[in-house]
C-alpha cells in the first residue's frame, strides 16, 4: 500500500513549480521595483501607494467591486425563482430543464458575449447596461444550478410536515424551503462574484472600451504597458480583496438560521 | 389558484430560457446574412462559411484549441488519477497539502493565475507560445480531475486492493484491475471537465501563448473590434457541434433509461 503514496512525488513537484512558485513571483514582482536582475531584488511598497494614492484606480476597484455585487444581486433575483419553478417539475422535466441551462454554457464564453454585441447595437443603451447584461448572462446559470440543486435535495416530507404541523405556503417557504437552499445560494454567490470581480472581457467586448474595470487594469498593465509590476500589485490587490469577501461568505453559510445537523 | 400559479411559474421558466438563448439563435441567424450587418438581414447566404473555411487563422485556431484540448485532457487525466490514487493512501497531511494547493488555481480569478503564468514562463527565458498554452493547460485541468475523481476513491474499500495483492497481483495490476474499474465513472467525468475547460478557456490562453499562436477564444477577442461575419460563422459552426455532441450524449441515456424502465414495468406486470 505503502507503494502506491509514491504516486504523489511526480505530481507535489509539479504542483510546486506550477502553481506555488507563480504565485509567489506575483507576489515578488508586486514589491519589487521595474528592471530588477533575477539576483538583485529592490524591495519596494510603492506600486501599492501608487494604486491608492491615483484618483483613478482606487474608483476602478470600486466600480468592479459593486458591479460584481449588483450583478451577483441581479443573478440571485432572477435565479433564486427559476431554480424554485425548476424544482417544482415532474422528474423528467427537471432532467431536460438541467439540460436546457447547462447547454448554452459549453458554448465559448467569448463566441456568447460576442453574439450579444450584435443585439445591443440595435438598441441605444449605455455602456453599463450592456456590461451588466453580458454579465448577468455568463454567470446566471451558475447560480441557477447551485440553487436548483440544493433546493432539489431537499426532503419533500419536510414541506409535507410543515404543512401538517399547519404552517402556510409562505412560513413553509420561509421557514422551511429558503433556509435550506442557503447554502446553494451561497455558493452560487462565490462562483458568480468571483467571476464578476476580475472579468475584463466582458467589459471590453460590451461596453467598448469606455467601461474599465479592475481586469483591464491587469490586462493593460501586462500585455500592452509592460509594467508587470505594478500590474502584479493591482493583481494582489485584487486577489487579497476577492479572498476576505469569500471568508465572509463562508462565514455566512458555516452559521445557517435554526438548522442544526 | 395552482394552476395559474403552474402557468405563471413556466411562463417564467421560458422567459429565462429565451434570455439563454437569445444570442445563439441571433449569431447562427445572422451567420446567414448575406451582408456585414449585423442588425439587418438582407437575404440568405453561405458566403460567410465559406471565408471562414478558406481563412487560414480562423482553420489553425480551431487546430490549436482542439490539439491543445485533446493533449491537455489525456495528461492531465492520467496525472490526475495517478495522483488522486496516491493521494488515497497518503498521510492526511500530504493529502491536505495537495488539495489545498489545487485550490489555489480554482478559487483566484483566472486573470491572476494566468498573470502568475506569464511571469513564471519569462523569468525563465522560456519564449511563450503552443507549449507554455499547453503546459498552462494542463496545469489548470489537473486540479478539477483530482477533484472529480476524489470523491469515488474515498467510497472505495480500502481492503479490495489489498485483497488482489494478497491474490498475488502486483501493485500495477491491482491498480488496473480493481481500483480503477471502480473509480472509471471519475476518471470520465474528470477528462469531459478538462477537455471543456481547456476547450473555452481564454484568459490563461491570452496570457501564456506567443505571437502567432491564437486558440478559437483569442481569435475571436482579437477580431471582434472590426464587424466581422465569419466570426459568425465560427460561432454558428460551435453551436453546432456543442448542441449534436451534447444532444447525442444526454439523449441516448434518456432513451435507454426509459427503454429500461419499460422493461422493469413488463417485467413487473408479469410477475
Amino acid at each position: 500500500m505503502k507503494s502506491f503514496a509514491k504516486l504523489t512525488i511526480p505530481y507535489i513537484v509539479w504542483m510546486t513549480i506550477m502553481i506555488i512558485v507563480p504565485m509567489l513571483m506575483i507576489v515578488l514582482y508586486a514589491v519589487t521595483v521595474q528592471g530588477n536582475d533575477v539576483l538583485t531584488f529592490q524591495f519596494t511598497f510603492s506600486n501599492f501607494i501608487r494604486f491608492f494614492q491615483d484618483s483613478i484606480f482606487p474608483t476602478v476597484l470600486w466600480r468592479s467591486l459593486t458591479m460584481a455585487f449588483f450583478t451577483t444581486l441581479i443573478c440571485i433575483a432572477i435565479g433564486y425563482p427559476m431554480a424554485y419553478a425548476m424544482a417544482k417539475l415532474k422528474p423528467r422535466s427537471q432532467a431536460i430543464m438541467v439540460l436546457l441551462v447547462t447547454l448554452p454554457m459549453w458554448i465559448n464564453m467569448l463566441v456568447r458575449t460576442y453574439a450579444w454585441k450584435g443585439i445591443l447595437s440595435n438598441f441605444d443603451l449605455s455602456s453599463e447596461i450592456c456590461v451588466y447584461i453580458g454579465m448577468v448572462y455568463n454567470f446566471l446559470p451558475f447560480m441557477i444550478l447551485q440553487i436548483y440543486t440544493s433546493l432539489s435535495k431537499i426532503d419533500e416530507n419536510l414541506i409535507i410536515a410543515s404543512h401538517d404541523l399547519g404552517a402556510n405556503d409562505r412560513q413553509t417557504f420561509l421557514r422551511v424551503v429558503l433556509p435550506l437552499s442557503l447554502s446553494g445560494v451561497i455558493s452560487g454567490i462565490t462562483l458568480v462574484f468571483l467571476p464578476a470581480v476580475s472579468s475584463f472581457f466582458i467589459p471590453k467586448l460590451l461596453g467598448g472600451g469606455q467601461y474599465v474595470l479592475i481586469g483591464n487594469l491587469i490586462e493593460d498593465y501586462f500585455i500592452s504597458t509592460g509594467d508587470w509590476n505594478f500590474g502584479s500589485a493591482i493583481s494582489l490587490i485584487m486577489a487579497i480583496i476577492i479572498l476576505i469577501s469569500m471568508y465572509v461568505t463562508k462565514k455566512l453559510d458555516k452559521e445557517p438560521p435554526e438548522v442544526n445537523d | 389558484m395552482k394552476k395559474s400559479r403552474r402557468i405563471f411559474s413556466s411562463i417564467y421558466m421560458w422567459i429565462v430560457l429565451a434570455f439563454f438563448y437569445l444570442p445563439i439563435v441571433y449569431v447562427v441567424f445572422f451567420s446567414f446574412n448575406s451582408s456585414k450587418s449585423l442588425s439587418n438581414f438582407t437575404g440568405f447566404s453561405t458566403k460567410w462559411y465559406e471565408e471562414m473555411f478558406s481563412n487560414r487563422s480562423i482553420m489553425e485556431a480551431i487546430m490549436v484549441t482542439v490539439v491543445i484540448a485533446v493533449i491537455a485532457t489525456a495528461v492531465s487525466t492520467v496525472v490526475g488519477t495517478i495522483t488522486a490514487i496516491g493521494m488515497s493512501k497518503s498521510k492526511k497531511v500530504v493529502r491536505e497539502f495537495i488539495t489545498q494547493t489545487n485550490n489555489l488555481p480554482m478559487l483566484n480569478p483566472d486573470i491572476v493565475t494566468a498573470i502568475g503564468f506569464m511571469l513564471f514562463f519569462t523569468s525563465l527565458r522560456i519564449s511563450t507560445g503552443f507549449v507554455t498554452m499547453l503546459l498552462a493547460h494542463i496545469a489548470f485541468c489537473i486540479p478539477y480531475v483530482i477533484l472529480s475523481i476524489m470523491p469515488r476513491l474515498r467510497r472505495l474499500d480500502p481492503n479490495m486492493a489489498e485483497a488482489a495483492m494478497d491474490l498475488g497481483c502486483t501493485p500495477w495490476q491491482a491498480m488496473w484491475r480493481v481500483i480503477i474499474p471502480q473509480i472509471k465513472g471519475g476518471i470520465i467525468a474528470g477528462a469531459l471537465v478538462a477537455f471543456s475547460m481547456s476547450f473555452d478557456d481564454f484568459v490563461i490562453s491570452l496570457f501564456t501563448t506567443g505571437p502567432g499562436i491564437s486558440n478559437i477564444s483569442i481569435y475571436v477577442y482579437s477580431n471582434v473590434k472590426r464587424v466581422n461575419p465569419t466570426i459568425n460563422a465560427l460561432s454558428a459552426i460551435i453551436v453546432y457541434v456543442v448542441t449534436a455532441i451534447l444532444i447525442i450524449v444526454n439523449v441516448i441515456p434518456m432513451i435507454r433509461d426509459r427503454r429500461k424502465g419499460k422493461n422493469y414495468e413488463a417485467i413487473t406486470e408479469i410477475r
